[in-house]
């Protein structure tokens, strides 16, 4: 089977393009096929009639969703890494050692997708041409499509601070990353985190889990910033600091600089340190610049309507590289969580097979877990104008809630300590269900966010 | 056609047996908070509500999931592998129903799986609140287009 489609994609003498993993033995099932006209203009092209570019959550939810709905339609997923398709979110849990690589795997190596025939080919694509509806990978060959889904994901920001590209400097970002990382954070490793944002946080709990000596530096005055208020941002730094953790908060990392063994890190509080290891987490980047110049539509990412549609016929995308419609603020963002990037990957899936399907929009969401303190973020808990709000706060115990609230409808949501029947906020601000009596109750104790949702469904 | 759980808040007194039941079937011993089921009280209306999954078919739970630890069993049940599961919760707030849950104690989250077939929760109820039934003849399927229109959009625009 391998030969054939090595064959039928005439990859057989370019190993550079990498290989294509497939499933499909029965000649009843959809199969991809060189186009006759492209073949004879362009050489090594692949035709499939839906090529997804990108292998992550957004690419397997779309490519599934499309088999469910088109039995017989071609589907190819480009992975421009070397790994079956696989979740970045999961990563952590490798260095944290509770789950091996391959755990990270979206749908196991037991070729679940090949048996729905969804080809997995190793490629990455660096420019779209949408007059020819076709794609070029790096290295020669390319393919064509009669509808595309970009799902690209994002990419770890590089602070322009000198020394970053020294060895000894990682993002945690992809299974390479991750194994460089294991590699020098064992017990007592002294570490340097850049950024403590959403992405910082759940790479520190796997670093002290390592038994790591951990030091965090965050250019605003608070831990995770965009996820979090003052209060409870600072009420997760203390929780930090007090499980031994240094927190430098309001402070940025001004040069590396490689000393004798290890790499010395000049600070703008006047101080330096030397360490085994940096890791930098300052925020991510759609990728989305092998974009330029091909006139689609684009802001922070790839603007995309409720339907998925980009400004381009026939090309939609999907996931961290998609700026989509927004729930909270009717306008367009980039939410980079893996619950709205599957939700955009089904909707553009059922839109590319022709189901039109309209999607809501997402909703900027977030669960965090400290070193064992769990925190939640919800929708607008930053609060909107003439809304209410309640806050609760128990210091001593780190327990907080704060409600945010539009007429009688909630709109936003941060906790801490709080673990259970969380989902109900997102039920409660997606469904814009209107509390009445209830949000008077609410006021009074925000913590009966459970009862107040099963009242009104009721 | 699938068994599922049909309740009947009307019939449902707060005993709580389900609950002890449930956590008892799951190896928590007898503690509430671990329960996959849940008695809410509104004492004001003299009402208690038992609550659980509604094993929803396009599951927020299960594509939210960054390790595939969550999956359909043969009686429709979904069930989180524990071997697979890294707790990130980030299933616990993609489900807009808060019916799957952190446990601090074992670093997973759980969820009603259906007992593979033979609910605790049921057996355990003396006032038929809590039923085992097929899922055509009972509210299941208006309980499932609730849950459709509490998605991120499900609805076709055309």
């Amino acid at each position: 089977m391998f030969g054939f489609l090595k064959r039928l994609f005439g990859f057989a003498d370019n190993k550079q393009t990498g290989s294509t993993q497939t499933g499909s033995s029965s000649t009843s099932e959809p199969k991809l096929s060189l186009s006759p006209s492209d073949s004879e203009k362009r050489g090594d092209q692949i035709h499939a009639e839906y090529v997804i570019v990108g292998a992550g959550p957004a690419a397997v939810c779309a490519a599934e969703t499309l088999r469910k709905n088109d039995a017989e339609g071609t589907i190819l997923m480009l992975a421009a890494e070397d790994a079956p398709p696989y979740s970045r979110m999961a990563i952590p849990y490798v260095l944290t050692g509770l789950i091996s690589e391959e755990g990270t795997y979206l749908r196991g190596d037991d070729d679940s997708l090949g048996k729905k025939a969804i080809s997995v080919h190793h490629a990455k694509a660096i420019a779209l041409d949408p007059n020819s509806k076709s794609l070029s990978f790096e290295g020669g060959g390319g393919c064509s499509y009669n509808k595309l889904l970009i799902a690209t994901g994002a990419s770890p920001i590089k602070p322009p601070v000198e020394g970053l590209d020294l060895p000894g400097v990682h993002h945690c970002w992809t299974l390479a990353d991750a194994r460089a990382i294991a590699d020098k954070a064992g017990e007592g490793a002294e570490i340097i985190l850049m950024g403590a944002g959403f992405i910082g946080c759940i790479i520190l709990e796997a670093l002290v889990s390592r038994g790591a000596k951990l030091t965090v530096v965050e250019a605003e005055d608070t831990m995770v910033p965009r996820m979090m208020n003052t209060v409870a941002g600072n009420m997760i730094k203390l929780w930090c600091q007090n499980k031994g953790i240094t927190i430098n908060t309001s402070t940025r990392v001004t040069g590396v600089s490689q000393g004798t063994g290890q790499l010395d890190v000049a600070m703008d509080n006047g101080t330096s340190k030397s360490v085994d290891l940096v890791v930098v987490a300052t925020g991510v980047k759609p990728n989305i610049a092998f974009l330029d110049g091909v006139g689609i539509d684009m802001d922070e990412g790839i603007l995309v309507n409720d339907m998925l549609e980009t400004s381009i016929s026939d090309v939609f995308a999907a996931g961290d590289c998609a700026q989509g419609p927004d729930f909270a603020t009717n306008g367009n963002s980039v939410h980079a969580i893996q619950p709205t990037a599957t939700d955009h990957g089904h909707f553009a899936a059922l839109n590319m097979v022709g189901n039109k399907a309209s999607y809501q929009g997402s909703l900027n969401m977030n669960v965090l877990d400290t070193v064992g303190l769990i925190s939640t973020s919800f929708g607008q808990w930053q609060g909107v104008e003439g809304g209410e709000n309640v806050e609760l706060i128990d210091v001593d115990n780190f327990r907080y809630t704060y409600l945010t609230f539009d007429g009688d409808c909630l709109v936003g949501a941060l906790t801490l300590g709080r673990s259970n029947n969380v989902g109900v906020m997102r039920g409660l601000i997606q469904s814009r269900i209107k509390l009445g009596g209830w949000k008077d109750k609410l006021l009074e104790d925000p913590n009966r966010l459970a009862e107040a949702y099963i009242a009104c469904r009721q | 056609m699938q068994n599922s759980l049909h309740i009947n808040p009307d019939s449902c007194t707060g005993c709580h047996q389900c609950v002890l039941a449930c956590s008892d079937r799951h190896g928590d011993d007898f503690s509430p908070i671990k329960s996959r089921i849940q008695i809410f009280r509104f004492e004001d209306e003299g009402r208690y509500v038992p609550y659980t999954c509604t094993q929803c078919e396009e599951a927020w739970c299960q594509k939210a999931c960054p390790t595939n630890a969550i999956s359909v069993d043969g009686n429709g049940a979904l069930i989180v592998s524990d071997a697979q599961c890294v707790g990130c919760k980030v299933c616990t707030i993609a489900c807009p129903f808060g019916t799957i849950n952190y446990n601090a104690d074992t670093g997973k989250v759980i969820k009603c799986d259906l007992c593979g077939g033979a609910p605790a929760c049921v057996e355990a109820c003396p006032t038929d609140a809590i039923t085992f039934v097929n899922s055509s003849t009972t509210g299941f399927d208006k309980m499932r287009k609730w849950a459709a229109k509490t998605d991120a959009g499900s609805q076709p625009s055309a």
